[in-house]
């Protein structure tokens, strides 16, 4: 009798109604990444204004047993270091942290004697007396990411130690130590602050509305236009439609939220402007791993499911698309206010109950990937709510399609 | 009748009413709460023959076909539809029968071709059968042509054909027609009564709801006439008139049934 591929026909002829439709391809998936990348690309240009160093700022800088040979390039430079002994660097960092204080450079003792010892081709190479056990001079440079003119002054000093590098041969080597130079408060660097904040939210609200624009028009749109009910008279299953229509309108949300996330990704650069990315390499870069982006790629889909599924009961109980859009606004506004909460409470919140509660988890999760503040169970439980909760959907539009009241009210 | 007649349609004591909203009592203009669109309808409609349900409009011709074709329920009664009752095992009936009225709609974005192979997949029909089924049906329908037109952009004839094609892509045995000629030209109309005169021919039961009583007397071997959803005459149609025209013999019925006609 039926067969078991209904589900698979609804799937497929859902994704064929979008992908093969060269308008809907171009509003529903291409169109929210390029509008993105537009807006964000000219937001970048007038923040990258914003955020230019004055020229006439002295950076204030202090360097431990600073070479002569060193000062002779760095003062051209426009970097002023005043001399600090080894006994303040505690009190400089905590300075440098908490923004008071912009840069501190330990330079090891005997610096200059040891590179000079290793260029006079003395046998023992570099074992002089500045590296104890035949390592290579290290040379740390403190900074605070979170901290514009801070950065500055370390993408200089990063520069004439490079310059100083070429000139000495690589006998020595710059941050080297398994240590934390960036003395800003984890979430203070700039880029991890602004994903693990803002991008949650946007991530949220785009695959919120992405699903809005396409379950209203497949779910309350065939209604109004009749298509469903020449559905309804055939053996499909009614569990059938209502998981094939949420899991087609998820992939197309995909879709769509992937299009906006590129649009995101490929503006960042812009939009943080390059020397706050640290494009250069010192300092700050995402980081993120596979690691980070399974997971993401995992909460983001639970997360569609879920507002698909909701959005589809809701737009099964409209008339019409129209109705269906207005119906889902109050929603919409929820999912705002949910998103926002992560701009207040830190991600990776340690509660399990946190992350019994839909949406909210997704918030939780998405803060705490980006700002590298997760744990699995976390995800875990993200994943199982969600998945539930949109088992319970699929449950719901499974009544709803059998009801005629609510499929064919006049 | 001597003959062995199988009833493939057996209503019994089918009733269906709605509940009107503030906005349908406005339109209407009617304080009524319900409406009573069926009031315990019993027919029988037999394998190899055309039964015709005769109304007005508002009868409840239409909600009758529904209940059938299982859209919706029964508020008391049942119909068994090849021993299937509507109300136990809706999913097995749908499987038996071909539905078709101006409330399904094709999506218009996909083509004939499309939708019959999607809707063969619903039905459960074998692929190689399918294909050899729409071979003949488009041919029979002249649709080949137009086999990759978006149904959007068909005429209506066209698109009335692929619907009936659609509705059949399972060859049921039982075909439920809901004004099978409404809004078509003299000549898709006559395609339409041929096939249904062909299905008849092939041993399938068919219902048809109508106003036209020229319809009737022309395609339909038993007729019920339903005034204010009440089955008021039942039975093979030289019957029912009873030697009048059966325009005279509704006539007579409605006066009957209704007092005067308004
Ligand atoms: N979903 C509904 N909600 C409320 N009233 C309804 C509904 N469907 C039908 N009705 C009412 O039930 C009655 C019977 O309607 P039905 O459509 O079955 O009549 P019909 O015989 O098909 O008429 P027509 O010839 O106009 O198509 C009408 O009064 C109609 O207004
Ligand atoms: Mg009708």
């Amino acid at each position: 009798m039926a067969s078991r591929s209904g589900f698979f026909s609804v799937v497929a002829k859902e994704l064929k109604r979008v992908f093969t439709d060269r308008r809907m391809v171009l509003t529903v998936v291409l169109l929210p990444g390029i509008l993105i990348f537009v807006m964000y690309s000219i937001m970048g240009e007038a923040l990258g204004r914003l955020y230019q160093v004055d020229e006439d700022y002295r950076a204030q800088a202090y360097a431990v047993n600073l070479p002569a040979s060193f000062e002779a390039l760095s003062e051209p430079a426009g970097l002023a270091f005043s001399e600090a002994g080894a006994g303040e660097v505690a009190g400089i960092k905590a300075d440098i942290a908490e923004g008071s204080s912009d840069l501190l450079v330990v330079f090891p003792a005997d610096f200059e004697a040891s590179i000079s010892a290793a260029l006079s081709g003395s046998p023992g190479g570099p074992g002089g007396p500045g590296s104890p056990g035949g390592t290579i001079p290290d040379v740390q440079v403190f900074f605070n990411a979170g901290n514009i003119e801070s950065y500055a002054a370390f993408e200089i000093t990063a520069a004439l130690l490079d310059a100083y590098k070429n000139a000495a041969l690589p006998l020595f080597s710059v941050n080297a130590a398994d240590e934390e130079f960036n003395l800003a408060a984890g979430s203070d660097n700039p880029a991890t602050m602004y994903l693990s904040s803002v991008l949650p939210m946007l991530i949220l609200l785009l695959l919120f509305s992405g699903g809005m624009g396409i379950a209203t028009e497949s779910i309350a749109g065939e209604k109004e236009r009749g298509t469903i009910a020449t559905l309804l008279v055939t053996p499909l299953k009614r569990w059938e439609l209502a998981f094939g229509k949420i899991v087609s309108i998820s992939v197309v949300a995909l879709a769509s939220g992937t299009s906006s996330f590129l649009g995101i990704m490929l503006s960042l650069p812009k939009l943080l402007t390059t020397e706050m990315m640290g494009v250069s390499g010192e300092g700050l870069s995402f980081g993120y791993g596979f690691g980070e982006y399974a997971l993401l790629f995992v909460v983001i889909v639970a997360t569609v499911l879920l507002f698909v599924g909701v959005i589809s009961i809701v737009s099964a109980f409209a008339k019409t698309v129209k109705e269906a859009s207005t119906l889902t606004m109050p929603l919409m506004i929820l999912v705002i206010f949910v998103s926002l909460s992560g701009l207040i409470f830190p991600g990776g919140q340690s509660d399990w109950w946190v992350y019994l509660i839909p949406a909210y988890n997704s918030t939780q999760c998405l803060n705490g990937i980006f700002s590298f503040n997760i744990e699995s169970w976390q995800v875990l439980i993200t994943v199982c709510v969600n998945v539930l909760a949109t088992g319970l959907c699929v449950f719901f539009l499974t009544r709803m399609f059998n009801n005629e009241r609510i499929m064919f009210a006049r | 009748m001597s003959e062995p007649r199988k009833a493939l349609i057996r209503a019994q004591g089918l009733s269906k009413t709605f509940k009107l909203g503030a906005k349908q009592q406005r339109i209407e203009r009617t304080r009524e709460r319900v409406r009573v669109a069926v009031d315990d309808l019993s027919f029988e409609a037999y394998a190899g023959e055309i039964y015709g349900l005769l109304g007005p409009n508002g009868a409840g011709k239409t909600t009758t076909l529904r209940l059938l074709a299982t859209l919706i329920r029964p508020d008391a009664g049942d119909a068994l539809l090849a021993g299937k009752s509507v109300v136990q095992e809706p999913e097995a009936v749908r499987a038996t029968i071909g539905f078709l009225t101006s409330e399904l709609k094709l999506e218009d974005f996909f083509t004939p071709n499309y939708l019959f192979d999607f809707f063969s997949t619903l039905q459960g029909v074998d692929p190689s059968v399918a294909a050899a089924r729409k071979d003949v049906l488009f041919k029979r329908f002249g649709i080949n042509e137009f086999a990759e037109v978006k149904v959007g952009e068909l005429s209506t004839g066209m698109k009335q054909k692929t619907s009936l094609v659609i509705a059949v892509v399972h060859d049921p045995d039982i075909i439920i027609f809901d004004e099978p000629t409404n809004g078509l030209d003299v000549i898709t109309a006559k395609v339409v009564t041929d096939y249904l005169q062909e299905l008849r021919g092939a041993g399938k039961t068919i219902i048809l709801s109508t106003h036209i009583f020229s319809l009737v007397e022309k395609l339909c071997d038993r007729v019920g006439i339903i005034i204010d959803g009440r089955m008021v005459a039942d039975g093979r149609l030289d019957g029912v008139c009873a030697g009048s025209s059966l325009e005279d013999r509704f006539f007579e019925l409605y006066v009957q049934e209704s007092g005067e006609v308004a």
